[in-house]
Formats: C-alpha cells, sequence, structure tokens
C-alpha cells in the first residue's frame, strides 16, 4: 500500500458522482419534506415538520404500509425456503447442477416490465395458464388479479419465482462456506442426515439467512413494477403496497414534499427492521453456541 | 443413492419447466398471426410462423420501438464503458493507497448502497429539472456512471494483487495512471466482466428512472417503451404485445448467459462481504 494522495485522483470522478446523485439528494429529499412544494406551479412554503405530522394520521399511507407488511410476510419467507430448497438440490455433487442453477436465474436479469406482462397472462382468468389447468381439472376459473382475497398472495408468489435465482446462489455459496471436519465428525457419532441438517446446516446458515432476509424484506418495501403494470393497487388497495403508493403521491399528485416525508419513514423503518433482525438472528446465534 | 438422485433431477427438472413455461409461451404466442386471440395450450405451435411481427412491432407501428431499442443500447453501452472506467479507478485508488480520509469517504460509499433509490428519486428529478437535463440522454445516463456496488467489487479485486507487481512496474518507470490502465485493468478482466453484466443488466432493466426522467417518446427506453406498447394495444393483442416483450428480453439474456459466470460471483460476493 503507498502512503500516498495520488489516492485521490483516482478515487475522485466516483466520489463527485457519489456527492452529486447520493449525498446532496438525501439532504435535499429533507429539505424538500419541509415545505408544501407545488412542483407543476413551482410554488413553495414551508411549512417545518408539518407533512410528517399529517403523515403519521395519513390513513392511505398506513394503509399501504399494512398491505406491504402483509405481501412481505407471504413473500420473504416463502422466497427464502423456496431458495433454501432448491439450494440444497443444487449444491449436490451432480452432473448439470451448474446447467440448472443458470437456468433458474434467469426470470431475475429479465426485464420486469416483459416479466409483468408474462404473469398479467399466467393469471387471467378463463385462458391465463393456471386457470387452464384449474378448469381442467373441473375447478372455476379464479380471476386472480381482480379478487381482492388473491391479488396479494398472486404478486407475493409471483415475487418468490423472480427472486429465486439470485437467493439460491447465496445459499449455494453458505452451503458450500460449511465446514467438511464438522459434518465428518458428527457422522462419526451417527448423526442421520435430518438430524444434521436441523441441529448443524441450519444454525451454521445463519449468516445467509440474516442476509438474504434483510435484502428481501427491503426488496418487499420497494416493490413497483409489478404493482404498477398488473393491478394499479387495486382491488380495493388490496395491492397498493407503500412503493407504488410514494410513486402516485409524487408522480401522479405531484405532491413530492409528501412523498419526501414518505420515503424518509420508509427508509426509517427499513432501518428499524433490519436491525431486529440482525438482534434476533444473532440472539439465535448465541443460543445455539450455549447449548 | 441411486434413488435420491433420481428424485433430484426430477424435482430440479419440474422447477426448470415451471420457471421456463412463462417465457416458452412468450415466445410462441409472438409467432402467432397479430390479432389472434390467445391460443389454447394445446394449439400453442402457430400454425402458420408469423416472423413478420418482429419487423412489424419494431418498425411499423405508431409506437417506435426500433427508436426504444437503440436509445435502450446506446444508454447501456455508455454507461457501461462509464462505470467500468470510473469505477474501477475507484476500486484502484481505495485499494492500493492510504490517503487520508480514505476510510471516511469508502464508508459513504457502502452507506449509499443502503439508501440508493428510495429515497433519492425525487430530489435527483428536481435538479436535473433545475439544470435543463430532463428528456434527454444526460438524465439517463449520467446518474448511472458510478455504482458504489461496483466500486466496492473491484476494490476487493485490486487488494488482493501482490505489491511486488506494482513495484516491478515502478521501477521500470510506469506512471500511477500507466499502472492502473495498463497493468491492474488487464488483470482484472474477470472483474471487470462481473461488473459490466451487472451495469448492463441493471440499466437495460431499470423502469423507475426512465419513466420519470423522460417525457417524449423519442427518448424512452425499451423498458419503459414496452410498458407504452402494452397500453397502446390494450390487452387486445397479445401476439404483438409478446414480440415486444421477446425484443427487450433477448439482449439481457444474451449478456446473461454470456458472462453469467462473472455474474454468479459477483452475487456472491455481495453476499459474503
Amino acid at each position: 500500500m503507498r502512503k500516498s494522495q495520488t489516492g485521490w485522483w483516482f478515487i475522485a470522478p466516483a466520489s463527485l458522482h457519489l456527492l452529486v446523485f447520493a449525498l446532496v439528494p438525501v439532504a435535499y429529499a429533507a429539505y424538500v419534506s419541509l415545505f408544501r412544494w407545488d412542483i407543476l406551479r413551482d410554488e413553495r412554503t414551508f411549512v417545518g415538520l408539518d407533512q410528517y405530522q399529517r403523515l403519521m394520521a395519513d390513513q392511505a399511507f398506513w394503509g399501504a404500509m399494512g398491505q406491504t407488511f402483509k405481501y412481505a410476510l407471504m413473500a420473504v419467507p416463502g422466497g427464502l425456503v423456496a431458495a433454501l430448497l432448491v439450494a440444497l438440490a443444487v449444491s449436490q455433487p451432480l452432473k448439470g447442477m451448474a446447467w440448472f442453477r443458470t437456468l433458474f436465474y434467469i426470470p431475475a436479469v429479465s426485464s420486469g416490465v416483459a416479466i409483468a406482462m408474462l404473469w398479467i397472462y399466467v393469471y387471467l382468468p378463463e385462458r391465463g395458464l393456471i386457470n387452464t389447468m384449474l378448469m381442467g381439472l373441473g375447478w372455476p376459473s379464479i380471476d386472480f388479479l381482480n379478487e381482492s382475497g388473491w391479488a396479494l398472495p398472486a404478486l407475493a408468489f409471483m415475487s418468490v419465482w423472480v427472486g429465486l435465482g439470485p437467493r439460491m446462489i447465496i445459499y449455494v455459496a453458505g452451503l458450500m462456506s460449511l465446514p467438511v471436519t464438522v459434518y465428518e465428525a458428527a457422522s462419526l457419532d451417527g448423526a442421520s442426515g435430518w438430524q444434521k441438517f436441523w441441529r448443524m446446516t441450519m444454525p451454521l446458515l445463519a449468516p445467509t439467512h440474516l442476509f438474504v432476509l434483510v435484502t428481501s424484506t427491503i426488496g418487499a418495501f420497494q416493490t413497483f413494477t409489478p404493482v404498477y403494470m398488473m393491478t394499479n393497487g387495486r382491488p380495493m388497495g388490496t395491492t397498493n403496497l407503500v412503493g407504488y403508493h410514494i410513486y402516485v403521491t409524487a408522480w401522479e399528485n405531484f405532491n413530492v414534499s409528501a412523498a419526501s416525508a414518505q420515503s424518509f419513514v420508509l427508509l426509517f423503518l427499513l432501518g428499524l427492521v433490519s436491525l431486529a433482525q440482525f438482534r434476533m438472528m444473532r440472539r439465535r446465534l448465541e443460543g445455539y453456541d450455549a447449548s | 443413492m441411486r434413488a435420491k438422485a433420481l428424485f433430484t433431477y426430477l424435482g430440479l427438472t419440474l422447477l426448470a419447466l415451471f420457471l421456463a413455461a412463462p417465457f416458452i409461451w412468450m415466445l410462441l404466442v409472438s409467432l402467432h398471426p397479430s390479432r389472434s386471440p390467445i391460443p389454447e395450450l394445446s394449439a400453442l405451435l402457430p400454425q402458420n410462423w408469423a416472423w413478420e411481427n418482429y419487423g412489424i412491432v419494431l418498425f411499423r407501428t405508431e409506437i417506435p420501438v426500433g427508436r426504444f431499442f437503440f436509445n435502450s443500447l446506446f444508454v447501456s453501452a455508455v454507461v457501461v464503458a462509464a462505470q467500468v472506467l470510473v469505477c474501477g479507478m475507484a476500486g484502484f485508488g481505495f485499494a492500493r493507497y492510504a490517503f487520508r480520509g480514505r476510510e471516511a469517504v469508502f464508508g459513504l460509499f457502502l452507506a449509499s448502497m443502503m439508501f440508493a433509490g428510495a429515497v433519492t428519486q425525487i430530489p435527483v428529478f428536481l435538479m436535473m429539472r433545475e439544470w435543463g437535463w430532463l428528456d434527454t440522454y444526460a438524465a439517463l445516463i449520467i446518474p448511472g456512471i458510478s455504482s458504489a456496488f461496483n466500486v466496492f467489487l473491484l476494490r476487493q479485486f485490486f487488494m488482493a494483487i501482490p505489491q511486488e507487481l506494482e513495484e516491478a512496474a515502478r521501477l521500470d518507470g510506469a506512471s500511477d495512471f500507466h499502472i492502473f490502465a495498463r497493468l491492474f485493468m488487464p488483470m482484472a478482466r474477470p472483474a471487470v466482466a462481473t461488473c459490466a453484466a451487472f451495469s448492463f443488466i441493471a440499466v437495460w432493466t431499470d423502469f423507475f428512472w426512465p419513466l420519470i426522467a423522460t417525457q417524449s417518446q423519442d427518448m424512452r427506453t425499451l423498458e419503459v417503451g414496452l410498458s407504452i406498447f402494452r397500453a397502446g394495444y390494450g390487452t387486445t393483442n397479445w401476439p404483438l404485445q409478446m414480440t415486444a416483450a421477446v425484443i427487450t428480453l433477448v439482449p439481457v439474456l444474451l449478456v446473461f448467459l454470456a458472462l453469467q459466470r462473472h455474474f454468479v460471483r459477483g452475487v456472491t460476493l455481495g453476499g459474503i462481504k
């Protein structure tokens, strides 16, 4: 490592970019949230913390938060379990597993709009992929995206499908980093495969679970494209997820100040959730060490 | 043991089918004649393969999909090239020099990965409106020319290169920039490929930012253009909609398949940290 200020020249372009497109905007967003700012007429009135006070009583916003929470409760554990199961399968020493891993990754790199269009078809009543099968079995057709009981689970299920690849890869990496010797010792002690999975693999994967949990939760709270393309928050606001709600506030109702306040509250809550998940996971780990 | 392997293959094949089915459906429907209704699953193979759909969608509708395609290609190419250079330099600077304030600045890069996007969209929009950049290529390109994640990724790679190589080059009289451009960047080719794959796919599939940063039809990227195309053709013309979707997907899939090994490494690096 060279002790030299030359390093500054190399990091200058990226640092300038960071300053202009990340650091200044965060400060600017905080500033905007202290006004009532009409971006169409470009009029602004300073209102202090009024936006935040209103937000606390804003039923539409908290309704969206509640729906997003429900969505995350389905999508996050579902995505985690699916990815873990698939990772266990594809990390076996069998031929062709790399091929499967590549294939499973494809939905995650695909265009979100194209994926949404495909899933509109998958969920279509009568002619859609799922309903064709249901009706083939003699069941009635379900209008998944327009029935209030079905729309949110339908979006959550789709997100498990889309996000499978990256989560699976992270679990595969986690599985490969497990210490082989511990498993050999357990086998000598006569541990069954089932015991090894629950007593060793699962606790040893704790850092991986945590990473997947935190990133998936953040992802769930930022979901936008599927809602924009597939449901527009309908039916009856059940799919009005908070990422979409903030978009509508800013770019359809042109209330950028309220939207800025909303995005700060969201960021704060996501920070709390990540911290809580981190704490919980660490307590589990310590409990495991003690036993 | 044999039975277990068989069971694994069976399960994975079913899953692969489940993941691939919508894509296969999309490809086949895109080759049905324009305006034909959604085919029954039993009639999914087209009777007359309507390859002309691709020409129609790209060049012969009132929605300029060909132009969207060019915009996406141009913006992605410039962003990838700029990101490789900018993030490569920053990764090199952070990895190979001990300068005052290094830890603090690097901490800011890491922190920015947390809040990127959610909070910054509105202020960046307002700033660009002030500068008159909205609805221009600058709005689509400049916010993307650096990425904290890629700085982190290249820094990791550059830290692993032995000091002796750098010293030898210095004894030969190579300048700092020469060492970066002629020695380190060529050695980092796998990491640069990862970085390029990530940035291409991120830019090509970005929806939110181009949606709010552009207004005129001629400035739309393919991802936003596809949603416009869908709105323009309602829910009625599934073959043409699916043709447009295939056109959007093919470039990212090609890049992903070509660089997939590098891609996987990047994902796991993000996971381990």
